[in-house]
């Protein structure tokens, strides 16, 4: 995978700045699209092009359980999340949505540079600055269902969870 | 070989294995499985899966609380989709509009037992540690997925232990103490683990009082947290339920992550500043600020104890800035009516909300202007949290926000006298 970093320094990004919950209610993502980090970055929906990386602090997605958060993303174009560390349960939940996540505690990714990634072995290449930096590998019953596509596709198709 | 968390046992039961360890990846089976207003939005998530039946509909609860009763159209139209999925499924565990916010009512109901494992599409299912149990918060997928399987992985989480020891002062209150855990270790200081609270401070906490702790553990980052349950905890559900339990507590040589000590008995009344509950000041720091909506509500601070103190501040006073109080419960609401609690409330000029989760996170019943500050005694202070950007949050115990709702600005209940 390969594409271009949206960098937002900062950390604790909730999910109400992902995606407020005055419109989670509605099922059309392009909706949740349109409003998607709207009280972080107003033109973010505009700016943001299919196959896009986002690039975050430490912390991203702290707050509700909604997985919305992750759906609005994914919705927007996001093509993986990459952050120095993520809240719980929206990890699980970008994973169960099939919106990959890479934990990335060290690295020097400025807005605009052009990214590649390497699910497999863990490793992000940046390619404007020539670097590269490591990512925590997925455990495999997640990386199993990010396969898939997310957890309802996985159960469709297998019955029950990856076994270790 | 070291003894075990309660994490690592309540766990450890709930997959039907003899023992675990923080790290070792279980499926377990809890015994709830909870939903709200997200229900319809599950189905269709549980219908992709291609199971026809949900696999245990006993272990289901439903309730109707974030956006009741319906603001608009669209979300009536999801709750007659959530009524009519009960309806066809058979779930017995299903609260209507005005019955309350989830994590209280359930309480409420004793569904939950100590030792008991429930999963919920809710942040703050860590809410139900005050009665000794396994609460999580999960998402949708997840619960479509334990619809049709029954069961959820998860790795068994480290556990950091919280000793809380003293006596609050006047005026002081569990709020306090959680907004003096997340001010101090931030945000994430609960990231990826267990919260264990323990100490001579959890005794002396009111039943109100005791929810809050492990409710607000969701702003702290924690999986889950739990206290350990007390005679006190126990008569509360056998008035409630015949149904029987067994408290799980940890070993005394447990193994934890790491062990944090507060001693409460000199605390003083905190306030979460704009837009981070662990933007964590003293009081005397946010003195004065002005606000124009005080808030009392939510699965944090909307019990009647919160209601209580609330009155205890207005009562005979009139109030300078709008103040909306939202029980948590219809039991919580009467109470305050029997007691005469309510009649202060209104006397003294108070908006009431419908029991539920109200103006919390941005859907009705209190939604603020640009610009307009509101002082809350809910868990949350994100940027356009309660559905306005540029409306400023504050986070407080009930005695400052019902101070302050009397003042206009942030203020200590004790200058009112």
């Amino acid at each position: 995978m390969q594409g271009k970093a949206h960098a937002y320094p900062v950390d604790n990004i909730d999910t109400d700045r992902i995606i407020a919950g005055k419109y989670t209610k509605t099922l059309d993502f392009s909706q949740l699209a349109a409003h998607c980090l709207e009280d972080l970055d107003p033109t973010f929906s505009q700016k943001v092009q299919a196959g896009d990386l986002l690039v975050a602090g430490e912390n991203f997605g702290c707050g509700s359980s909604r997985e919305q958060a992750p759906v609005a993303l994914k919705a927007a174009g996001v093509a993986a999340v990459i952050a120095r560390s993520f809240a719980r349960i929206f990890y699980r939940n970008a994973i169960n949505i099939g919106l990959p996540v890479l934990e990335v505690p060290d690295h020097t990714i400025q807005d605009g540079d052009q990214l590649s990634i390497d699910f497999e072995n863990g490793i992000i290449t940046n390619l404007t600055r020539q670097e590269s930096y490591a990512a925590t590998r997925l455990p495999s019953v997640m990386l199993k269902i990010l396969q898939a596509g997310g957890l309802t596709a996985y159960l469709t198709e297998h019955g029950d969870y990856p076994s270790e | 070989m070291t003894g075990f968390t309660f994490v690592e046992k309540v766990l450890a039961q709930a997959a039907g294995v003899t023992q675990a360890r923080a790290g070792d990846v279980l499926d377990i089976r809890p015994h709830r499985i909870l939903s709200h207003d997200n229900t319809a939005a599950i189905r269709k998530l549980f219908e992709q899966i291609g199971v026809p039946r949900i696999a245990d509909p006993e272990r289901l609860i439903i309730t109707l609380d974030h956006a009741a009763p319906a603001p608009t159209t669209l979300h009536a139209q999801n709750h007659a989709e959530i009524r009519e999925w009960v309806q066809l499924q058979g779930i017995r565990h299903f609260f209507e509009v005005g019955r309350g916010i989830c994590h209280q009512v359930i309480s409420e109901e004793a569904l939950v037992l100590p030792a008991e494992v429930i999963l919920g599409a809710d942040s703050h299912t860590t809410h139900f540690g005050w009665l000794g149990a396994f609460g999580m918060g999960i998402g949708r997928s997840e619960v479509a997925a334990l619809w049709a399987t029954g069961e959820l992985w998860l790795a068994v989480p480290k556990t950091l232990r919280i000793v809380l020891n003293g006596a609050l002062p006047e005026g002081v209150t569990a709020k306090d103490i959680a907004l003096k855990i997340i001010g101090t270790l931030g945000v994430d200081g609960g990231a990826y683990r267990a919260i264990e609270f323990s100490g001579t401070t959890l005794a002396r906490l009111s039943l109100d009082e005791r929810p809050v702790l492990p409710n607000m553990m969701a702003e702290f980052g924690a999986m889950s947290a739990y206290m350990p349950p007390d005679e006190v905890v126990f008569d509360y559900l056998r008035q409630r339920t015949t149904r029987p339990f067994t408290p799980l507590y940890p070993d005394a040589d447990a193994t934890y992550d790491e062990t944090v000590t507060f001693d409460v008995s000199a605390l003083e009344p905190l306030v979460a500043l704009p837009h981070q509950p662990d933007n964590v000041v003293p009081l005397s720091e946010a003195y004065g600020q002005p606000i124009q909506q005080a808030f009392v509500g939510t699965c944090t601070g909307g019990r009647y104890e919160d209601l209580a103190m609330v009155a205890q501040v207005v009562r005979g006073k009139r109030l300078k800035a709008r103040l909306l109080v939202v029980p948590a419960s219809a039991q919580v609401l009467q109470r305050a009516i029997a007691t005469g609690v309510l009649a202060d409330l209104l006397e003294a000029g108070v908006t009431l909300g419908t029991a539920g989760c109200g103006a919390c996170m941005g859907n009705h019943m209190g939604v603020p202007a640009p610009h307009e500050a509101t002082i809350s005694t809910g868990s949350r202070n994100f940027k356009g949290r309660m559905g306005t950007t540029d409306a400023p949050i504050y986070l407080a115990n009930p005695y400052v926000v019902a101070a302050s709702a009397v003042t206009g600005c942030i203020t200590h209940p004790a200058d009112l006298v």
